[in-house]
C-alpha cells in the first residue's frame, strides 16, 4: 500500500539530479540536500503517520527536531531505525522508509477506531479500570502494549559499529545558527580551541530560513577550521554534565545507511573550558479543534520548507500568529508564489504585511476540517464571530521557546520573559553562556485558545488535548509534575519540545496564576533520543568486559582444555582427552594427582610482595593470624577478615627474607585485596616504612601436587625441595623460581612462581617430568574435587562474605594478640551467637548431593543451611559435600536431607567434619 | 562527570578515580569496638560539604581526600595522603 | 465519599465530559497536632499512612511531603517487584509484600497495573547457575515460585537475548519467578493516596520537615515550612533524604546517599516480554506498557544527594544491555533520570523504633524498595500503632548494625559502594 497521495507535486521541475527513495514501498524522488519531509512534502505525502494512543492521522508539522508526527522507520535488517523523524533524516540513494502504528496501512488503519472511544478514554482513564486480580490485567496489558509502542524494534543484530572517543576544548560553541558562528569565529580568532557543533547537515540554522546576505556561513566555517577549530555537522549535544563535561552524538551515516567506514556513529566525550549555548528557538503551535490534521504546519517551518527547499507545502494557506515573525512566512509564501488566503494576528495590532495578504486581528483559529488527510477549511473566531477559509495548509506561530535543555542539564535557572511568554536561561553554576535568539525570543503575547478542548492537541504524538490536561487539574493531578505523569504529557519522543508551554499556560491559567508561579519542569539528558548502539560503543559486542588472558593460555589453548570463565579471567578446567566429558576428565585428573602427580596453572592467585622494615607490621594488620613469627624461608596459611569481622579472603604467607613477604590471595579476590591493601597502608597506616608491590601479573604460578611430585621438582631444579610450607628459591629450565611448599589438594605439593615472560619454559619442563612420571596437567574442576574433599574453604563457595572465621573453623588461628582489622567487628555479639551457620562435611547416604541444595531436617521445613560445594569420593566412590548448617559444629553424625526443588532433586546425608581426606596432615610430610 | 584535580596527576576525569568512605568513617584499627563500629556504620551525609577519601585508582593509584559538596558536586580541595604526604 | 472507579463510571463519564470525578485526594490545611505523623509522600509513607487508617484504625494521621507526592524514588524507579532473594528475612518480607501486590489495584480501587510478566535472572556459567539454583532452593522450601529455566526455554520467552554460545556472557540459563514483574510507579503513589485520604488521612504537600521539636529523649513534633506540627509518634519514611531528615533528630545512620540512573528508550511494539536480570551483568531491562525498554544498572558509587547521574555509568549499563539483547542497539535512549537512594549498610532495609522515644525510621531501601512498597508500609504502620515491630520487619531493626546481625544479601559487608 502506498501512502495516501493527496495533493500535487509541489515544488517546481528544474535540472537538478534527483535521488529515489521509497516510503512505504512506492517510489520517489528528493533532492540533494532535502529531509525526508521536505522531499514528501514535494512530493505531495501528506499524510506520514499515526498518532500513539488515537490512531489519528497525522502529517509533517515541523522542520527540525521538534517534530511529534512524523515519525517513520528507516532502513532494513539490523540497520533499521523505528521511530526516526522525517524531518531529522536526509535523503540518500535507496533509502527505504517505512510509516508506523498503522495496520493493515497507512491510510486505513483499524486501530483508528480508539479515536471514537476517545470520549471515555481521556487523561488517565486506564487507572480507573481493568481491576481483578494481577492475572487479568496481564491479559488487557498484552493488548494495550501491541497496539501502543509505534515502530518495530530490529530483530538482526546491528552489522554497524560505534565509535566512541574524547575531546577537549577551550570553547565548545553549540548551534551554528548567526549567533553561534560569530562567537566560535571570535574565539578561534583570539586562539582559543573552539569546537561547533550544529545538528544540521549544513551551517546557519535560523540563516538557512531567513538567509542575511552579510552572513556566510560556511565561509565563516572555513574560517573556524582554518584557524584549527572543530566542526562537526549532523552532531548534537545531548548531554551537559558536571564539570563542563558534555556528550555530543555525530552521525556519520544517516539512519539506516550503510555508513562508509562501518561506523554509523560517534559519541564524542567532550570536557570544555567555556560552553557558549547558541542554540536558538522553538515554535510553539497552537491549541484549537483538530490542529493535529495534516495540513497544519508550524510557520517557520512553512517558511523553512519554501526557502531551504524550495518546496511549497501548500498552495492556499492560511496564518495564524500572534508574533511578529509569521509575517515573515506570509512574505516567503507570496513570494514563492502561493495564496495567503488569511493571515489570523491573535492581537489587536501588528506590522504590515506583504501585499495582497488579508490581515484579520484579534484572530484565532479554531477549528480546522479536511478530506482524505487533506486539510479543506479553517475556521476562525475573528472579533466576536466565526469565519470560515478555503485552505489546504495552515502555518501556525503561538510564540516561541528558547532551547534552554542544556542550560538546564546544566543546573541553569530560568528567568521569566513576560513579553515573549518565555522562560529564558538564567543564572548557571557552570563556565556556560546562552547568547543569540534562545536569550531574546519575540515577544508572542498570550493568546487564549479558540477551539474546542477536547481537540486541541497539546501533546501531539500521545494524543493529549486541553481537555486532558482540564481533567487532570479535576482531578487534583495539579502540580507540572503530576499533569505530565497522568497525561503523559511530553513523555514521547519528541519530549515535549512543542507542547511543554502550552500544557504549563493552560495549567496557570487554570490556576489563577502567572506562568511561572505555575511550575516548571525541569530538562535531563538527552536533548534529542540518542542511539543505544552509540552509547554501548565497543561494548555492544563483549558487555564492555574485556578478557583477562593468564600469561600460558596459549599453551594451554594448544591442549584444547575446557575453559572456565572466572571475573574476567579464563582459566583451564579440565583437559579432556579421548572425548571425554567434563565429568570423567576433572575425576582421572583429580585422580592422577592423588596417585602420581599432576600440574596446573594457578597464575591468577592474587600476589603481594610487601618488604621493609615494617613489612609484618602491615601483614598483621591485613591478616588475622600472626606473621611477624614467621621464620625466613617459611610460610603459612592465613586470611583476612572485613572490617565487620567477617572473612573476606585467604591465602598464604611467606617470609622471603628477613624484610620480605609474599602475600598470595584468592583469584576472584585479588583486585579487591589490592585495593584493600592499598587503603590500609596508605590511609591508616600511612607511617609504616614499608612497599607493597602487586605482583600478580608479574609472575606466572604453576602448582605441582601429587605423592611423586618432590622427586619431579628435585630432578628439574637439582635441590631438595622445601619441606610442607617452606619457601626456597631456585632455577627451573634456566629460569629463576620461587618455590612455595603449599598444598591445596591434600597432597605433597608446591606452587612454582615464575616471572610471566618465561612461564612457558618452566610448564613445559615441568609438564615433560610429569608426564613422564605418569602424571598430567589438572583443570580448576579436578582441584574441585580435591579441595572438596580435603575440606578446604574458596573464596566464593564457602568463604561467602558471611561467615566468621569460627563458622569456618579457623578460629583458633586467629592471632590472640588482635589488632588486626576486623578484630573489633568480631567481638559483637551476633557474630558468636550459636546458631550461626558453620561448615561440615556431608555425606551422601544415598545418590549424588546436589550443590547449591538447601538442608532440612523433614520436607515442608525452612532451610537450616546449604550445600557450598559437592564432590564425589576420588579414589573411593561416594559423594561428599561442604555445607553451612545452622550450629553446625555440634551436629556431625546428625542425619539430613539435601533438597533441590528447583531441579527436582534430592539426598540424604549424614553431617560429618569436613576434613574426608587425610585429616591428620600426613601425606604432606615426605 | 567531575573533573579531579590529582594531586600528583593534574585534573582528570572522574571515571578514572574510585570513591572510598568519608574521612569520619575511616576505622583506627586501635579503636575500640564500640568506637570502631559506629565510625564503620554511621555517616553525617550533610547536604553540603564532606571530606572523602578517594583514589585515583586507574591513574597514578595514589589516596586523597576530597572536599566536595553533595549537591552541587563542586569539590573545593583535594588534599594527598598516604606515605608520601607524611613527609 | 468519592466516585469508585469502574469501567462503567468511565463510560458514564463520555457523555458528561468525564466532569463527575472529583479529586483524588484533598488539599488540607494541616491542622496542629496528629496521632502519626508520617514525613515523606513516597510510596512507604503513603502506603503506611493506608494501612495505619484500615488496619489499625488509626485515621488522624498526616503525611508531610516537602514537594509533591510521588516525586521521589517511587516515581523513579524502575518498577521491578519481586520477591526472589537468597536470605529468607528478605525473601519472606518481599514474599508478604508480593501476595498484597497481587490484589493492590481491587484494594486501593486503583489500577496500579502490577503485571506478573515473570522476572528472569540470567545465569552465564555452571558457577551462577548453582548460586541461581540455590536462590531458588531457598525460596521455594519457604513456599515462594521460582523456576530454573533451560535456555531453549528462555528463547521461548526472550528470543531476542543473544544466546549464542560466543556471546561474552553466553547465557547457560536461569531462575525465573514467574509471579514477579512490573507495576505503574506513580499510580502506587497515587492510589496510595487517593485510599488513604478517602479513610481521613491529611496528606500535605508542599510541607518540607526542617526540624523536630524534642522533649528530653521524645520526639512530640515536627518543624516545617508549614509551622509546627505535633504527634504522639513520628515516623522518618524520606528514603533517600533519611540520612539528612534522621540527622535533623540527632541520629546518624548506616546509609550513605547515592544516585540511581535510569533509563527509557523511544517505543516499540513488544519485544521484551519479561524482566531481564543478570547473575553476572549489571544491567536489567524491561519493556513498558508504551513500549519503551526501561534499564537500569548500578548507582554511581559515591554520594551525592544531586539528581545528576554520570553518563558513563550508564553507557556502561547499555554496553551490557546491548551486548545481552544486540535488537536493542537500534532504539534510542529518549529519557534519563536519577534518584537519590538510601544505601544501608549491609544493603538491607530498616524499619523500626529508633534510639528516641516516639521517633520511628524507615529507611535503606537502595535500590530495591519499590516492591517492598505494600510490605514496608503494612510493617511500618503496625511498627507505628503499636511501637513495636512486627515479626517480619523485627530483623531489619537499627541495632543490627551494632550488634552484627546484618542481613548482607550481597555478601560485600559494610561499604554500599563496594557492593
Ligand atoms: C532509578 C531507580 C530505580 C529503581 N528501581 C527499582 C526497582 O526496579 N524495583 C524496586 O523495588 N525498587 C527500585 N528502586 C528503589 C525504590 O524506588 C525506592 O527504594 C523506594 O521508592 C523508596 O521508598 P519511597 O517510595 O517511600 O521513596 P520516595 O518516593 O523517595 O519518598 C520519599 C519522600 O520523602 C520526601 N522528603 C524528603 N525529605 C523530606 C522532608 N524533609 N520533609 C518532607 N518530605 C521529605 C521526598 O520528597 C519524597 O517524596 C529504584 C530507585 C531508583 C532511584
Ligand atoms: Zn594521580
Amino acid at each position: 500500500m502506498s501512502a495516501d497521495k493527496t495533493r500535487g507535486p509541489t515544488r517546481a521541475k528544474t535540472g537538478e539530479e534527483t535521488i529515489a527513495f521509497t516510503f512505504d514501498g512506492t517510489t520517489y524522488h528528493a533532492r540533494p540536500g532535502d529531509t525526508l519531509a521536505a522531499a514528501l512534502l514535494a512530493n505531495g505525502v501528506g499524510l506520514v503517520g499515526r498518532s500513539f494512543k488515537y490512531h489519528r492521522p497525522r502529517g509533517i508539522m515541523t522542520a527540525g527536531i521538534e517534530e511529534p508526527n512524523a515519525l517513520v522507520t528507516v532502513g532494513k535488517g539490523g540497520r533499521a531505525e523505528p521511530n526516526t523523524r522525517a524531518t531529522d533524516l536526509f535523503v540518500y540513494p535507496g533509502m527505504m522508509v517505512q510509516s508506523q502504528n498503522r495496520w493493515p496501512s497507512l491510510a486505513f488503519d483499524v486501530a483508528a477506531i480508539f479515536g471514537l472511544a476517545a470520549p471515555a478514554l481521556g487523561a488517565g482513564f486506564y487507572y480507573k479500570t481493568f481491576f481483578g486480580p494481577a492475572k487479568h490485567w496481564l491479559r488487557y496489558e498484552a493488548f494495550i502494549r501491541r497496539a501502543a509502542g509505534l515502530g518495530n524494534a530490529p530483530t538482526e543484530p546491528d552489522p554497524d559499529n560505534f565509535s566512541q572517543t574524547a575531546g577537549f576544548c577551550d570553547v565548545l560553541v553549540v548551534g551554528s545558527g548567526p549567533a553561534g558562528l560569530k562567537a566560535a569565529l571570535e574565539a578561534a580568532e583570539a586562539g582559543s580551541r573552539v569546537m561547533l557543533v550544529e545538528q544540521d547537515a549544513v551551517p546557519g540554522g535560523s540563516l538557512l530560513r531567513d538567509p542575511d546576505p552579510a552572513i556566510d556561513p560556511a565561509a565563516m566555517v572555513e574560517r573556524i577550521k582554518a584557524l584549527g577549530g572543530k566542526v562537526l555537522l549532523r552532531t548534537t549535544a545531548s548531554g551537559y554534565w558536571d564539570h563542563n563535561f558534555l556528550t555530543l552524538s555525530q552521525r556519520l551515516a544517516e539512519p539506516g545507511a550503510v555508513p562508509p567506514h562501518g561506523f554509523a556513529q560517534r559519541l564524542w566525550h567532550v570536557r570544555a573550558g567555556r560552553v557558549v549555548l547558541a542554540t536558538g528557538l522553538i515554535e510553539r503551535p497552537v491549541p484549537f479543534a483538530n490542529n493535529d490534521h495534516p495540513g497544519v504546519m508550524l510557520s517557520q517551518a512553512v517558511r523553512s520548507y519554501v526557502r531551504r527547499w524550495g518546496v511549497l507545502p501548500g498552495q492556499r494557506v492560511v496564518i495564524a500568529t500572534n508574533n511578529d515573525d509569521a509575517y515573515l512566512t506570509a512574505q516567503a509564501l507570496v513570494e514563492a508564489g502561493a495564496e495567503v488566503v488569511a493571515l489570523l494576528d491573535a492581537r489587536a495590532s501588528g506590522p504590515a504585511a506583504p501585499a495582497g495578504v488579508t490581515v484579520y486581528h484579534d484572530a484565532r483559529p479554531s477549528s480546522v476540517t479536511g478530506r482524505k488527510h487533506a486539510l479543506r477549511n479553517v475556521t476562525a473566531v475573528i472579533g466576536g464571530s466565526e469565519q470560515s477559509f478555503d485552505a489546504d495548509l495552515i502555518a501556525v506561530s503561538g510564540g516561541f521557546v528558547p532551547v534552554s535543555h542544556l542550560h538546564m542539564q546544566a543546573g541553569g535557572k530560568l528567568t521569566w520573559n513576560e513579553e515573549a511568554q518565555a522562560f529564558v536561561p538564567g543564572e548557571t553554576p557552570q563556565v556556560c553562556e546562552t547568547i543569540g535568539s534562545a536569550l531574546h525570543p519575540p515577544a508572542a503575547p498570550a493568546a487564549a485558545p479558540a477551539g474546542k478542548a477536547k481537540t486541541s492537541f497539546v501533546d501531539f504524538q500521545n494524543d493529549v488535548s486541553l481537555a486532558d490536561i482540564d481533567l487532570a487539574w479535576q482531578e487534583g493531578y495539579r502540580s507540572v509534575e503530576h499533569l505530565k505523569r497522568y497525561t503523559t504529557l511530553g513523555m514521547a519522543t519528541d519530549q515535549g519540545k512543542t507542547s511543554n508551554m502550552t500544557a504549563l499556560s493552560r495549567l496557570a491559567e487554570k490556576q489563577g496564576v502567572t506562568v511561572p508561579q505555575a511550575g516548571l519542569t525541569t530538562f535531563r539528558p538527552p536533548y534529542t533520543p540518542v542511539t543505544m548502539g552509540l552509547l554501548a560503543g565497543a561494548g555492544a559486542r563483549n558487555a564492555g568486559a574485556h578478557v583477562r588472558r593468564i600469561p600460558l593460555h596459549d599453551l594451554h589453548e594448544a591442549q584444547e582444555p575446557i575453559w572456565q570463565p572466572l571475573g574476567y579471567w579464563f582459566r583451564p578446567r579440565a583437559y579432556p582427552v579421548d572425548g571425554e566429558g567434563l565429568v570423567a576428565a576433572a575425576l582421572r585428573e583429580a585422580q592422577t594427582v592423588r596417585t602420581v602427580a599432576g600440574l596446573s596453572d594457578v597464575s591468577t592467585l592474587g600476589k603481594f610482595e610487601v618488604s621493609g622494615p615494617d613489612a609484618a607490621a602491615l601483614l598483621e594488620l591485613v591478616c588475622a593470624t600472626t606473621v611477624g613469627k614467621l621464620a625466613v624461608g617459611r610460610g603459612r596459611y592465613t586470611f583476612m577478615l572485613r572490617e565487620d569481622g567477617f572473612v573476606f579472603d585467604d591465602g598464604t604467607v611467606w617470609r622471603l627474607a628477613e624484610n620480605r613477604y609474599l602475600l598470595t590471595s584468592s583469584t576472584g579476590g585479588a583486585d579487591r585485596m589490592a585495593h584493600h591493601i592499598s587503603y590500609v597502608r596508605n590511609s591508616l597506616r600511612p607511617d609504616l616504612k614499608c612497599s607493597v608491590v602487586n605482583v600478580q601479573e608479574h609472575y606466572a604460578g604453576i602448582a605441582l601436587a601429587g605423592p611423586g611430585s618432590r622427586r619431579i621438582l628435585a630432578a628439574l631444579t637439582g635441590a631438595e625441595p622445601p619441606r610442607h610450607m617452606g619457601y626456597a628459591p631456585g632455577v627451573l629450565a634456566g629460569t629463576p623460581v620461587h618455590v612455595l611448599a603449599a598444598s591445596y589438594s591434600g597432597e605433597r605439593a608446591f606452587e612454582i612462581h615464575v616471572e610471566a615472560t618465561h612461564a612457558a619454559e618452566v610448564w613445559r619442563a615441568i609438564e615433560a617430568a610429569t608426564r613422564a612420571a605418569g602424571g598430567a596437567p589438572y583443570g580448576l574442576e579436578a582441584m574441585e574435587l580435591l579441595r572438596i574433599e580435603k575440606g578446604h574453604v574458596v573464596v566464593g563457595g564457602e568463604v561467602d562474605g558471611r561467615s566468621t572465621p569460627h563458622d569456618l573453623g579457623l578460629g583458633g588461628m586467629l592471632n590472640k594478640a588482635g589488632g588486626f582489622i576486623g578484630a573489633a567487628g568480631l567481638t559483637r555479639p551476633a557474630l558468636s551467637a550459636p546458631s550461626r551457620n558453620n561448615l561440615v562435611g556431608l555425606v551422601s547416604l544415598e545418590g549424588p548431593i546436589p550443590e547449591g541444595g538447601m538442608l532440612i531436617q523433614r520436607a515442608g521445613q525452612s532451610p537450616q543451611g546449604h550445600v557450598t560445594a559437592a564432590a564425589r569420593r576420588i579414589l573411593e566412590g561416594g559423594a561428599i559435600a561442604l555445607a553451612l548448617l545452622e550450629g553446625g559444629h555440634k551436629r556431625h553424625g546428625e542425619e539430613l536431607i539435601v533438597t533441590s526443588p528447583t531441579r527436582g532433586e534430592k539426598a540424604r546425608v549424614r553431617v560429618t567434619s569436613p576434613h574426608f581426606y587425610d585429616p591428620a596432615g600426613e601425606r604432606y610430610r615426605d | 562527570m567531575y573533573q579531579i584535580a590529582c594531586p600528583h596527576c593534574g585534573p582528570r576525569a572522574q571515571t578514572e578515580f574510585t570513591y572510598e568512605r568519608t574521612t569520619d568513617s575511616v576505622v583506627d584499627p586501635a579503636a575500640d569496638a564500640h568506637t570502631a563500629m559506629h565510625a564503620l556504620y554511621t555517616r553525617a551525609n550533610p547536604m553540603g560539604l564532606d571530606d572523602e577519601v578517594w583514589r585515583h585508582t586507574y591513574g597514578c593509584r595514589a589516596w586523597m581526600v576530597l572536599t566536595r559538596h553533595r549537591v552541587t558536586h563542586e569539590i573545593t580541595a583535594v588534599k594527598a595522603i598516604g606515605p608520601e604526604a607524611l613527609a | 465519599m468519592k466516585t469508585p472507579y469502574s469501567a462503567f463510571s468511565l463510560l458514564r463519564g463520555a457523555f458528561n465530559g468525564q466532569k463527575h470525578w472529583e479529586p483524588a485526594w484533598r488539599d488540607p490545611e494541616p491542622r496542629s497536632s496528629y496521632d502519626v505523623i508520617i514525613i515523606g509522600g513516597g510510596g512507604h509513607g503513603l502506603a503506611a499512612a493506608y494501612y495505619l487508617a484500615k488496619v489499625h484504625g488509626i485515621r488522624n494521621v498526616a503525611v508531610l511531603e516537602k514537594s509533591w507526592i510521588g516525586g521521589g524514588n517511587v516515581g523513579r524507579n524502575t518498577t521491578l517487584v519481586r520477591s526472589n532473594y537468597r536470605l529468607p528475612q528478605l525473601h519472606n518480607f518481599f514474599e508478604f509484600g508480593l501476595k498484597l501486590w497481587h490484589n493492590l489495584s481491587d484494594d486501593l480501587n486503583y489500577n496500579v497495573m502490577f503485571s506478573p510478566r515473570g522476572a528472569m535472572f540470567l545465569g552465564h556459567n555452571d558457577g551462577d547457575m548453582i548460586k541461581l539454583a540455590e536462590r531458588g532452593d531457598a525460596m521455594r522450601c519457604d513456599g515462594i515460585d521460582a523456576e530454573l529455566l533451560s535456555p531453549k526455554q528462555i528463547a521461548k520467552i526472550e528470543p531476542l537475548l543473544d544466546l549464542s554460545r560466543s556471546a561474552r556472557f553466553p547465557i547457560d540459563g536461569a531462575l525465573i519467578q514467574w509471579r514477579a514483574g512490573t507495576a505503574r510507579h506513580d499510580a502506587v503513589a497515587w492510589g496510595y493516596a487517593r485510599a488513604a485520604d478517602a479513610l481521613g488521612v491529611d496528606i500535605i504537600q508542599k510541607c518540607e520537615v526542617t526540624g523536630f521539636v524534642r522533649d528530653g529523649n521524645r520526639i512530640t513534633g515536627v518543624e516545617t515550612t508549614r509551622g509546627r506540627i505535633l504527634a504522639a509518634r513520628t515516623g522518618i519514611c524520606v528514603a533517600g533524604h533519611s540520612g539528612h531528615v534522621a540527622g535533623l533528630a540527632g541520629l546518624r545512620l548506616p546509609i550513605e546517599a547515592q544516585t540511581l540512573q535510569a533509563l527509557v528508550t523511544e517505543g516499540v511494539k513488544p519485544m521484551v516480554q519479561s524482566v531481564i536480570m543478570s547473575q553476572s551483568l549489571h544491567c536489567y531491562i524491561s519493556q513498558s506498557d508504551k513500549g519503551g525498554i526501561v534499564m537500569g544498572g548500578d548507582p554511581d558509587n559515591w554520594p551525592s544527594y544531586a539528581r545528576r547521574g554520570q553518563p558513563t555509568i550508564k553507557e556502561g549499563a547499555i554496553a551490557q544491555a546491548v551486548s545481552m539483547m544486540p535488537a536493542l542497539s537500534r532504539l534510542r535512549m529518549l529519557r534519563t533520570w536519577s534518584g537519590v537512594t538510601d544505601m544501608s549498610f549491609d544493603g538491607a532495609p530498616i524499619i523500626g523504633t529508633t534510639p528516641i522515644d516516639g521517633l520511628y525510621l524507615n529507611a535503606g531501601w537502595c535500590y530495591g524498595g519499590f516492591k517492598a512498597t505494600p510490605a514496608s508500609g503494612w510493617t511500618y504502620a503496625h511498627t507505628l500503632a503499636t511501637g513495636k515491630p512486627h515479626e517480619l520487619n523485627a530483623p531489619f531493626s537499627l541495632e543490627r548494625f551494632m550488634t552484627g546481625a546484618t542481613i548482607d544479601e550481597t555478601a560485600v559487608g559494610p561499604m554500599p559502594n563496594h557492593r
